[in-house]
C-alpha cells in the first residue's frame, strides 16, 4: 500500500467528502458501514457523506476526499469505471475480500466462465463478463485495504478516525491466533484436529470462528504481506503439510482450504497451486 | 476431628468426601473460586462452586501440537494436569485498559483506569505455574517501578496449588527444578492421594484458612506416600532441558543451520508466546473517539513473532521467521538469565502442545547445541 497524506479535518465548514462505490459484491461490507449504528450520527457529522447509493439517494459528483470501494472487477465496464473512481478519490480504501483480493467470485479464475454463461443464460451473448475476478489493486493504486468477509466495522471506524485525525492508520497484520488466545478460546486445531487457517490469516475479526468452535477459513486474508507492503508471506506450506500429514486432509481438501474467499490472494493462491498435482 | 489451629507448617489431612467444605471455606472467605473446568475439548479457568464442577473422570493426553481429553476411572479430582491457560491472565490481563485521556479547553487530562479488585482463589495451580508467576512478578513488580495494574490484580490472588501426581509427556519441570511439587509462592498446597488430600499452608492467608477446614493430623504414612508420588512423577518425565551450558552455548549457536530448519516449520503464529506463563510482551494501543476529544489506552498481549513487534524506526529488525524464532528461544532460555537471573522457561510444556505444528523446544535446543 502506498501511503498518502491523510485527509485533515478543517472543522465543520469543509468536512471531508466521503463516497462509497460498489463493484461485484454482495453489499455485506456496505452493510457493515450502516451497522456502525452508534457511531453513524457522529460519522455523518465528521464526514460529508455525498455518495452512498446503498444508504441514500443523494448522489453528488466528485472529487471525494475518502472513497470506500466494495467489490471486485468482473466486467470490462467496471474495469473502466474504477479508473474514474480513482481519479475522483484523494484516498481510496478497499473494503472487504472482494475489493481487496477478488472475493469468492475469483473461484471463476480457475474455471471456464464461458461454460458458466452457456449453462445459466438462454442468451449468453448478451453477458459481458471477464474471465477473471480481480481485486481493485490490480487496476488502480489503493491507499488502504480492509480485509474480511465482511469487514470488521470497528476496523473501518478506526481507519476513518485516524484519517480524520490526520495520523497514519495502522492496520494489524498478525495472525488470528493471537486474538484467539487473548480471548481464551481453546484451539480447535490442537484440541479437535480441525484444519484452522488462523495461523496464516490476518487478525481483525476478533477470532469469531474459533470462538464458535469452528476452524477459521481465512476470510481476513493472508497474515502479514499478502499483496503489497512490507512483511512476509505467511508460512502456508508448513500449515498445509500439517493438514495433510497429521490432520489427514487429502490433497484436494488442502487445496480447497486455501482456495476460498481469498483464494486469489497470492500466498493462498500459490499454496492451492502447490496441491494441484499432489 | 480436632482442627489444626497452630500455624505450623505440618500438613493437615482432608477427607475427599469433605472437599466441598474446602470450596465453601474459600467462598466464605470472600473469594471467587476458580478452577480448571471442561470446555471445548480442554480445560479453562472458570467458576467452581461444587466439587462436581471439577473435571473428575477425565485426564488430558498431550503431545506436540495435540491435546485430547480422555475418560479415566481413577476417581481423582485433579487428574487433568493443565490446559492452554496458565495463571498468567489473572495478573497480566490479555487486554488491560490503562488510561482514559480527555481533552479539555487548552490541555488534556489522563486518568489511570486501575482494575477493580476481586478476591480470587485459583484452585489447582501447578508448580510450574507458580514458578511462571514468580518470573512474572520479577518482571512486573521489581525495582522502583512496579506495574500498578499487575500489582492490583496480583494482590487479589489466593493460590491453591496442587502437587502433580502425574506428568504429561510434554512436561519437563523436573529438569528445571520448578516442580512437580510446589515449593513456594502458594497460599495453600494440596497433595491428592487416593482417599484424602494433604493440605499445607504457605502464607499467612493460607494459615488463616486452615482452622476453618475439617482437618485431621496427617499420619506419617500419608506424608511418605505424598513424597513417593512426587518423586515418581518427576522420574516419569521424559523431556528435559539441559541448562548446564546456558546461556553462552545458545549465543554461540546464533548462526546454526538448525534455525533455518525450524523456521521452515514455524508459522510465526505466536501461540507459543500466548500460552507461555512467563512471556510478558505487550503492545499499547490507543482507541480514540470520532471527535478527537477522548481516547482510551490499553495494553494487549503481543508476541515477538509478529511483524509489528520487530518494527522500529522505519525498519523491521526481525524480518524473517528465523529471526523471530531465534529471538524467542534465545530470550527464553539464554538472555532471560542475563536479564532476570533466571530461566524464562519453567518447563510447563504448553508451547509444545499448543503449537499448531508441534514445534518442540526440548528437541530444538539439543539440536542447536550440537556442532553443525
Ligand atoms: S483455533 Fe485457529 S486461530 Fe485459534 S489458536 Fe488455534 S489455530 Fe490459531
Ligand atoms: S475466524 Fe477466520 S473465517 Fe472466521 S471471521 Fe475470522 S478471519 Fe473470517
Ligand atoms: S517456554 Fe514453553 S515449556 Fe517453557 S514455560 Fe514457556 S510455554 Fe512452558
Ligand atoms: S513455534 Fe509454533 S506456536 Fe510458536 S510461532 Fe512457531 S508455529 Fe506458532
Amino acid at each position: 500500500m502506498r501511503q498518502q497524506q491523510p485527509a485533515k479535518t478543517t472543522k465543520a465548514v469543509t468536512r471531508p467528502r466521503l463516497g462509497v462505490f460498489k463493484f461485484a459484491s454482495c453489499d455485506g461490507c456496505q452493510l457493515s458501514v450502516l451497522n456502525l449504528e452508534d457511531e453513524l450520527v457522529a460519522l455523518g457529522q465528521a464526514l460529508d457523506i455525498v455518495y452512498f447509493p446503498e444508504a441514500s439517494s443523494a448522489m453528488k459528483a466528485g472529487p471525494y476526499d475518502i472513497v470506500l470501494v466494495e467489490g471486485s472487477i468482473t466486467t470490462s465496464e467496471d474495469a473502466r469505471r474504477i479508473l474514474n473512481v480513482r481519479e475522483q478519490a484523494r484516498t481510496l480504501i478497499t473494503i472487504g475480500a472482494c475489493a481487496t483480493a477478488g472475493g469468492i467470485q475469483a473461484l471463476r479464475n480457475w474455471a471456464d466462465v464461458e461454460a458458466f454463461k452457456r449453462a445459466v443464460y438462454p442468451s449468453p451473448q448478451y453477458i459481458d463478463s471477464l474471465g477473471a475476478s480481480t481485486p481493485i489493486s490490480e487496476h488502480v493504486r489503493v491507499d488502504y485495504e480492509l480485509w474480511g468477509c465482511p469487514i470488521d466495522k470497528g476496523q473501518l471506524l478506526r481507519l476513518l478516525i485516524d484519517l480524520l485525525a490526520g495520523v497514519q492508520p495502522r492496520l494489524p497484520t498478525q495472525s488470528v491466533c493471537l486474538e484467539c488466545k487473548r480471548q481464551g478460546h481453546v484451539c480447535v486445531m490442537v484440541a479437535r484436529g480441525l484444519p484452522c487457517l488462523g495461523p496464516v490469516t490476518r487478525t481483525g475479526c476478533g477470532a469469531i470462528c474459533p470462538g464458535m468452535g469452528r476452524d477459521c477459513y481465512g476470510c481476513f486474508g493472508p497474515a502479514e504481506g499478502p499483496s503489497a507492503g512490507p512483511g512476509l508471506p505467511p508460512n502456508t506450506a508448513s500449515l498445509a503439510s500439517r493438514f495433510h500429514h497429521d490432520l489427514q486432509l487429502i490433497p484436494v481438501e488442502v487445496l480447497r482450504r486455501f482456495r476460498g474467499i481469498n483464494g486469489h490472494a497470492k500466498p493462498f493462491k500459490d499454496e492451492s497451486h502447490a496441491w494441484e498435482d499432489a | 476431628m480436632t482442627p489444626i489451629t497452630s500455624p505450623s507448617a505440618s500438613p493437615g489431612l482432608l477427607a475427599k468426601s469433605s472437599f466441598q467444605r474446602f470450596i465453601d471455606a474459600l467462598m466464605a472467605g470472600g473469594y471467587r473460586v476458580m478452577g480448571q473446568r471442561l470446555c471445548d475439548g480442554a480445560v479453562k479457568w472458570d467458576d467452581v462452586r461444587l466439587v462436581s464442577d471439577l473435571p473428575i473422570g477425565w485426564r488430558d493426553a498431550q503431545e506436540p501440537g495435540r491435546y485430547r481429553l480422555e475418560p479415566t476411572d481413577s476417581g481423582r479430582f485433579f487428574e487433568v494436569v493443565n490446559g492452554p491457560e496458565s495463571v498468567k491472565r489473572f495478573a497480566f490481563a490479555p487486554r488491560e485498559p490503562l488510561l482514559v485521556i480527555e481533552r479539555s479547553s487548552k490541555s488534556f487530562q489522563a486518568t489511570p483506569t486501575l482494575p477493580k479488585g476481586e478476591k480470587t482463589a485459583l484452585l489447582g495451580v501447578r508448580a510450574c505455574d507458580l514458578a511462571g508467576l514468580a518470573v512474572q512478578d520479577r518482571v512486573f513488580l521489581r525495582d522502583a517501578y512496579p506495574d500498578p495494574y499487575y500489582r492490583t490484580r496480583r494482590a487479589d490472588l489466593f493460590l491453591v496449588a496442587v502437587n502433580c501426581a502425574r506428568a504429561l509427556p510434554t512436561c519437563f519441570c523436573a529438569s528445571l527444578n520448578t516442580g512437580p511439587k510446589a515449593q513456594a509462592g502458594f497460599d495453600l498446597a494440596l497433595t491428592e492421594l487416593d482417599d484424602a488430600f494433604l493440605i499445607e499452608a504457605g502464607s499467612q492467608a493460607g494459615r488463616e484458612l486452615m482452622p476453618r477446614l475439617p482437618l485431621a493430623p496427617a499420619p506419617e504414612q500419608f506424608l511418605a506416600e505424598a513424597e513417593a508420588q512426587a518423586e515418581a512423577c518427576a522420574n516419569s518425565q521424559t523431556r528435559r532441558v539441559e541448562t548446564a551450558q546456558l546461556p553462552q552455548a545458545l549465543y554461540d549457536a546464533h548462526e546454526h543451520p538448525r534455525w533455518d530448519q525450524v523456521a521452515a516449520r514455524c508459522l510465526a503464529c505466536g501461540n507459543c508466546t500466548m500460552v507461555c506463563p512467563t512471556c510478558f510482551c505487550h503492545a499499547v494501543e490507543d482507541v480514540p473517539d470520532l471527535n478527537g476529544q477522548r481516547a482510551e489506552q490499553a495494553r494487549v498481549w503481543d508476541s515477538c513473532f509478529t511483524q509489528e513487534h520487530g518494527y522500529i524506526h522505519g525498519k523491521n529488525i526481525r524480518p524473517a521467521v528465523k529471526d523471530r524464532y531465534r529471538m524467542w528461544l534465545t530470550h527464553k532460555l539464554a538472555s532471560w538469565i542475563d536479564q532476570f537471573g533466571t530461566s524464562g522457561c519453567v518447563g510447563c510444556g504448553r508451547c509444545i502442545t499448543w503449537c499448531p505444528v508441534g514445534i518442540d523446544l526440548t528437541e530444538e535446543l539439543p539440536a542447536l547445541l550440537k556442532k553443525a
